[in-house]
């Protein structure tokens, strides 16, 4: 009796999963697969999700046809690249610094930063626009890299990261005579690697999928990132599904090659997220 | 003697590790909010130099009387009221069946966690495919005969911002339930054992157990959730070209902020102050959900 209803709830456990998967996947396959396709197959209603047709054209497209789209690639990996190193450098030393360095100010310091977390983007978007301006600084990589240098979110994980981190290491490296970033460099941040990768994993593609920036402060078509780029599809060829799928392909399978590489981190991520 | 130059050896050191992130914080987070305070109360000319002319109250005055920011507040609320319970709601169902003790976990975890993976930019697009006139929904609602005639539900203005709902709870889910299956993970389970031999079922054990040991998560996720919702900007961007239509049907705050601040010369001072108003909302709502939570939901009291 007892093992009967147990058999029941987990073939109902996995019917719901597997049909709450296939919602999940469906869009993914479905445009997948489109990129593949020629326009006309794509619009045409009642289609089959398989084609016969299926070819590599409307990636050859956007790769040697369409003059901006490899300047959008290229930009959005040097945005997300330079972007993530520095929060990882300014991230893990100010973490330090407020878990284990004596200044004035510290405490304040730290308060800041757990104030600022809460701080929604929203009211920040309109002086800043105004604060590069001022700098001249718009419509270049700096105005989306310099303003997110730094997360406070991370910020605070590294703080309580190296806050439990053991003192003995960095005293008995103290005592060998290096100086606090030679003992930040060689020491802590090796040990912290999962923490770093954790982080750096979840800042890469906020800057990857960020679309509202790059729309304020970008105005030339050469210098739009994939997001943005991936939007002036619908107006330059009109409502061209065949290229809107393979670019949009483009944007998700790097961080999808990123996720299965990394897997691991990015569970951490989530479980760092849940106890905030 | 030797004690102050050690003193300040280590206050240099110090510096070197702050500056960098002092500097951002100042002048893109600390510095911003005051002078959006401060723009809040002026008309600003962007035309050549940047000038200001101090209005007092009036681009308050005037938002609170505005039609499109009336119209923005009730999309935006109609928004956050829909997703955010459901969103959570589901998040938790889907991460307790997850956590039954079923094979597969980690596959099924895996594949459900791609939509957070993707770009809001990209996968607009797609849904946006998706609800189109010959697109995959209306191909399956016409086979199955639940619709005689396609709809276009992106041009419609009654359809529109449940499209924009459906696709986000769609996509957030996954995140905020792998949130929770890592919680629920930590839950003891001498305590359901305890329920099994006090004969407790399923349901008395979700209700009973693990929503209220959830509870500290739950604040976590509804949070969040709100602080997101109210902001909800790319997808009704995108969706509607920037305008907010059909007829206003996808107006949101953060897209009257954006269409007064950078789609309309002389109103950047009326777009912060509807921004900053946003921002005492979110806050606002939030502490009104932090005190009801910290009451009701542990049951425990703080």
């Amino acid at each position: 009796m007892q093992t009967k209803k147990k058999r029941i709830t987990r073939t109902v456990a996995y019917v719901l999963l597997t049909i709450y998967s296939i919602i999940t996947i469906y869009p993914f396959l479905w445009a997948f697969l489109a990129s593949f396709k020629p326009y006309s197959e794509i619009v045409r209603i009642g289609a089959p999700l398989f084609s016969s047709n299926m070819s590599l054209t409307n990636y050859q497209y956007i790769f040697t046809q369409d003059p901006m789209f490899p300047h959008w690639i290229v930009n959005s990996l040097f945005i997300a690249i330079v972007g993530t190193a520095l929060n990882i450098l300014f991230n893990s030393m100010g973490g330090y610094a407020l878990a284990r360095l004596s200044f004035p100010g510290r405490r304040t310091l730290f308060m800041v930063v757990l104030v600022c977390i809460m701080v929604p983007s929203q009211i920040l978007l309109i002086p800043n626009y105004l604060i590069m301006k001022a700098f001249g600084i718009l419509d270049s990589y700096n105005a989306l890299i310099l303003p997110s240098a730094i997360n406070f979110a991370y910020i605070f994980m590294m703080r309580q990261f190296f806050i439990t981190f053991p003192k003995e290491l960095e005293e008995s490296a103290q005592l060998d005579g290096l100086g606090r970033m030679g003992i930040f460099f060689r020491i802590v941040v090796p040990m912290a690697k999962s923490s770093i990768a954790t982080q750096g994993i979840f800042v890469f593609m906020g800057f990857w999928n960020d679309f509202m920036r790059p729309l304020l402060y970008i105005t030339s078509e050469n210098k739009y990132t994939l997001t943005l780029g991936l939007q002036s599809f619908q107006t330059q060829h009109g409502m061209q599904w065949n290229y809107i799928m393979a670019a949009a392909m483009i944007t998700i399978l790097p961080i999808i090659f990123l996720y299965i590489i990394l897997n691991k981190y990015f569970m951490t991520g989530m479980r760092i997220g849940g106890e905030k | 003697m030797a004690r102050s130059s050690e003193r300040k050896r280590d206050i240099t050191q110090a510096a070197a590790f702050v500056l960098p992130m002092l500097l951002v914080l100042l002048i893109f987070t600390l510095f911003p909010i005051f002078y959006s305070l401060y723009l809040s109360f002026n008309k600003v000319n962007l035309v050549g130099d940047v000038s200001y002319n101090f209005v007092g109250f009036k681009n308050f005055t005037n938002a609170i009387t505005d039609e499109r920011v009336i119209i923005a507040l009730k999309n935006t609320l109609k928004y956050v009221v829909v997703v955010v319970p459901i969103q959570s709601i589901l998040a938790l169902v889907l991460a307790t069946v997850l956590n039954s003790g079923i094979r597969f976990q980690k596959t099924f975890r895996s594949l459900l966690f791609i939509p957070t993976l993707t770009s809001s930019s990209a996968l607009t697009l797609i849904f946006m495919f998706i609800f189109s006139l010959n697109g995959p929904l209306n191909s399956l609602l016409l086979d199955l005969h639940i619709l005689n005639n396609p709809i276009n539900y992106l041009n419609d203005q009654g359809s529109v911002m449940w499209a924009i709902i459906v696709m986000n709870i769609w996509s957030t889910v996954p995140m905020f339930m792998t949130i929770y299956l890592s919680g629920l993970q930590d839950i003891d389970s001498a305590m359901y054992e305890a329920a099994d031999i006090d004969g407790a079922n399923m349901f008395q054990k979700w209700f009973k157990i693990t929503v209220p040991q959830i509870a500290p998560v739950t604040n976590y996720v509804v949070m969040m959730g709100l602080t997101s919702t109210f902001q909800l900007f790319d997808q009704p961007y995108i969706v509607s070209g920037g305008s907010g239509g059909p007829n206003n049907a996808t107006l949101t705050l953060s897209l009257v902020i954006y269409q007064y601040a950078f789609r309309q010369f002389g109103t950047m001072g009326y777009a912060s102050a509807i921004a900053l108003l946003l921002t005492i909302a979110i806050f606002v709502v939030s502490m009104i959900f932090r005190h009801f939570s910290s009451e009701n939901v542990t049951g425990e009291g703080r």
